[in-house]
């Protein structure tokens, strides 16, 4: 059976080698390296459940009175999308489950994805050659948090409305060309007509997935081409790899986190409640709710929005740069902008253009793993700050005090964050040398003058 | 003497390299296969029946789902089902990995890309001759290359305008409101508003009559304040009759819906009455003409003139400025 297989394969492509190769492909083990498998294996449970959902739903804005099987809402005018959402959860069979289970994957691809990204980045793995594989890792984070911002956008609830007028005034705000941009976008003013919705519908399951699809494609071919990483180790050099092969030994393992990962997604999707859009009602542009949160991957926008001080850039009497730019357009640019130009940066700062296959561990690394903490620490008080209104709730300190401690911090702590970080791998690198248990995996370079530096050290 | 430890511990790792390199060759001598430096070939017979045992009760799990389906369509039970089926296939897939199936470790040697002394390597320089040579005896290249840039620029920006047909172009549409004199504030079902179901201290939203509810520019917020307390500037003093006053709803920061009312408690301590946008809590002082007294608003809230017509409320003008959102180029106030 097995021997009339590979026959067909050898005799209809000649592929049996090149198959035995691939089954004998070696994967190195650490736990880190399955966060990219669980973004994945969550995108596959995404496009499961979605194509379910979208089978049901209802790319429109038309206005139709409400008769489905969610009683508090009967007689309400609505948008045909928030009933069709509601239909989702309440008349079609297992609906309920597929739409929870698709919005908890949702989050979860994106806090892999995040996950995978910071162990990219501490580790050096950018590093040529994967430095292009890099860029294309962080077009996909970003085509998966706006994937995310349509789909709940989709349902047309009032917290999904609230998050349309919030990406409509970012988008208007962008300089000279935002308001050309923002009515092209929504068909005219918004709320936008009909059109819309379909368009967000068509980019939300084809034109984003399909690109995801193939930059996945793309980002697997990328990494098996010059193999795996791995952490030095007695018998890892930088031209080879060790680890398990694909066939049997790591393929099965794959699956059993494939099987995991779409088990505990659809048990959250049954068990614990997510986005009630029943609560929330139907969106009208005269409407809004109070302590109103979007999905975790959006936090750290509102929190942008909230933090900054009123003031737009004027002429004269008349608007050029109106408030939502800073925080919802240019804090995410300047973000990405670092992230896709850190390679760069840190090749100018280390003279280091050689191939790396062999990952630092960060504390290797104390300059790099610093200015990550650095970075990564203003992006989490930016986050943080835009729980500022449930916290007020919770533990009754004011708002308006949180967000001026909120400011301040967002200026203090990325410096401290540096400051902390170095001294810690600075500290960790000395004991280890002093105990002669540092990784001996460094370049030394030697200057005009005749002294030798270790980069990065 | 942490001299002599490193040195131990570094011939110590010597030792362990030299080791595994020699038995990793010997066993891969023995073995038919390149690189392999493990192979256990012994698959444990707990193992072996723990793993049938999950596969059964993940064959059980999914019965179960599917008995749910038919039977009840509860969400939970099928969640917990559908998950639990799935999980047990994961253990056993997992415990088959471990305990069942070959343990084998190997090396891979990878594919050097560079070359590795630096510089270009055979392969690079032999790719950059196959393209170059396309162009052996072409005489007019630059010619050539200026009339296809041209060409393909001049494509480019045929293929990309086509776009613009996904929506109108701005004209006036950002600016245009129903506002202006002697336009009726109606509820949300059409009906006009008597100034007499304002309480000082109250709220409500106000609509222009006879225009579509839901366009952004409509919506108006409606308070009542004790007239001695206003203080809005001298061209509005008659703007506010009774103390009752308009404002669009629409927060000039992000398009939210200003939903919030602050309304003091105890007027000597707390902070004034003030509409707050629940988005990025932008905050507007009501009594003086919806300035921005928090948040990130960069405009204050356009004011609706008032005045009362046989009781009932009438706008006694347009909108100060521009409703919604701001753009490059509408007016700050």
């Amino acid at each position: 059976m097995i021997r009339r297989v590979s026959n067909v394969v050898e005799d209809r492509a000649g592929g049996a080698s090149f198959m035995r190769a691939a089954l004998r492909y070696v994967f190195p083990d650490h736990w880190s390296f399955l966060l990219g498998e669980i973004a994945l294996y969550s995108f596959v449970v995404l496009v499961a459940t979605g194509t379910f959902l979208a089978l049901f739903y209802s790319p429109s804005n038309a206005v139709t009175v409400y008769h489905g099987g969610y009683a508090p809402l009967a007689g309400q005018e609505m948008t045909k999308a928030y009933a069709s959402g509601l239909s989702l959860s309440f008349d079609v069979p297992a609906g309920l489950l597929m739409r929870q289970t698709h919005h908890w994957a949702a989050l979860v691809f994106v806090a892999a994805i995040t996950m995978h990204l910071l162990r990219i980045f501490f580790t050096g793995a950018f590093r040529k050659p994967r430095d292009v594989n890099y860029y294309v890792g962080l077009t996909m984070l970003i085509i998966a948090v706006l994937e995310g911002y349509l789909g709940y956008s989709l349902l047309d609830d009032l917290l999904s409305g609230m998050g349309l007028a919030i990406g409509y005034s970012a988008a208007l705000s962008i300089p000279i060309v935002g308001a050309h941009l923002a009515t092209l976008i929504w068909n005219g003013p918004f709320p936008g007509t009909d059109a819309f919705f379909s368009r967000m519908f068509i980019a939300h399951v084809f034109i984003l997935p399909a690109v995801l699809a193939a930059l996945i494609g793309f980002h697997l071919a990328m990494i098996a081409r010059p193999h795996h990483t791995q952490f030095a180790g007695p018998g890892r050099t930088e031209r080879n790899v060790v680890g398990i092969p694909m066939w049997p030994g790591y393929a099965l393992r794959s699956v059993g986190l494939l099987l995991a990962v779409a088990g505990v997604l659809f048990m959250m999707g049954g068990l614990i409640q997510i986005n009630p859009i029943w609560l929330w009602g139907p969106y009208h542009t005269y409407q809004a709710t109070n302590g109103a949160q979007p999905d975790w991957y959006l936090g750290w926008l509102i929190g942008a929005l909230r933090l900054v001080p009123s003031f737009d850039v004027t002429i004269g009497d008349y608007t050029l740069i109106p408030n939502p730019f800073w925080g919802g357009i240019l804090f995410p640019t300047l973000v990405f902008g670092f992230l896709y130009a850190w390679p760069a940066i840190e090749r100018r700062r280390t003279g280091d253009h050689a191939q790396h296959n062999l990952l630092d561990r960060p504390r290797d690394a104390p300059s790099r793993t610093a200015v990550g903490a650095a970075v990564f620490t203003f992006v989490a008080t930016v986050f943080f700050a835009g729980s500022a209104d449930r916290a007020f709730v919770q533990i009754g300190v004011g708002y308006e005090i949180q967000v001026w401690i909120y400011r301040a911090l967002t200026l203090v702590l990325p410096f401290v964050a540096y400051w902390v970080t170095r001294r810690v791998c600075e500290e960790l690198r000395a004991r280890e040398l002093a105990l002669g248990t540092a990784s001996p995996i460094r370049r030394i370079r030697r200057g005009p003058g005749g002294g030798f530096t270790a980069p990065g050290a | 003497m942490s001299a002599v430890k490193a040195l131990a511990r570094g011939l110590w790792r010597y030792l362990v390299a030299a080791i595994l390199v020699v038995f990793g060759r010997r066993r891969t001598d023995e073995s038919s296969e390149e690189g392999l430096v493990e192979r256990d070939a012994r698959s444990s017979p707990r193992a072996e029946l723990a793993v049938a045992a999950l596969l059964g009760l993940a064959a059980i799990a999914a019965v179960a789902f599917v008995l749910v389906y038919v039977a009840s369509l509860d969400t939970q039970l099928l969640g917990l089902a559908f998950g639990l089926a799935l999980l047990l296939l994961a253990a056993a897939a997992v415990v088959a990995a471990k305990a069942v199936v070959v343990q084998e470790e190997r090396i891979e040697e990878r594919p050097g890309f560079s070359h590795p002394d630096g510089g270009d390597s055979e392969a690079v320089t032999e790719l950059e001759s196959t393209i170059a040579g396309a162009a052996d005896g072409i005489s007019r290249r630059r010619l050539l290359g200026a009339a296809t840039g041209a060409a393909g620029v001049a494509l480019g920006a045929a293929v990309v305008v086509p776009l613009a047909s996904l929506g109108p172009s701005v004209d006036d549409r950002l600016r245009a409101n129903p506002w202006g004199a002697g336009v009726r504030l109606v509820d949300e079902k059409g009906r006009p508003i008597p100034a007499s179901v304002l309480e000082t201290g109250s709220f409500l939203t106000a609509f222009a009559e006879g225009a579509p509810t839901e366009e952004l520019t409509n919506a108006v917020v409606v308070v009542r304040v004790d007239p001695s307390d206003l203080e809005l500037p001298p061209d509005r003093s008659d703007w506010a009759p009774r103390g009752i006053l308009a404002y669009s709803k629409v927060c000039t920061h992000a398009a939210c819906s200003v939903n919030l009312f602050r309304k003091p408690l105890y007027p000597p301590q707390s902070p004034g009455p003030a509409l707050v946008c629940p988005c990025h809590y932008s905050t507007f002082d009501v009594l003086r003409g919806a300035k921005v007294v928090f948040g990130p608003a960069g405009r204050p809230l356009p004011q609706l003139p008032l005045r009362i017509d046989r009781g009932d409320l009438v706008a006694a003008g347009g909108l100060s400025g521009n409703p919604g959102p701001a753009w490059s180029g509408v007016r700050e106030s």
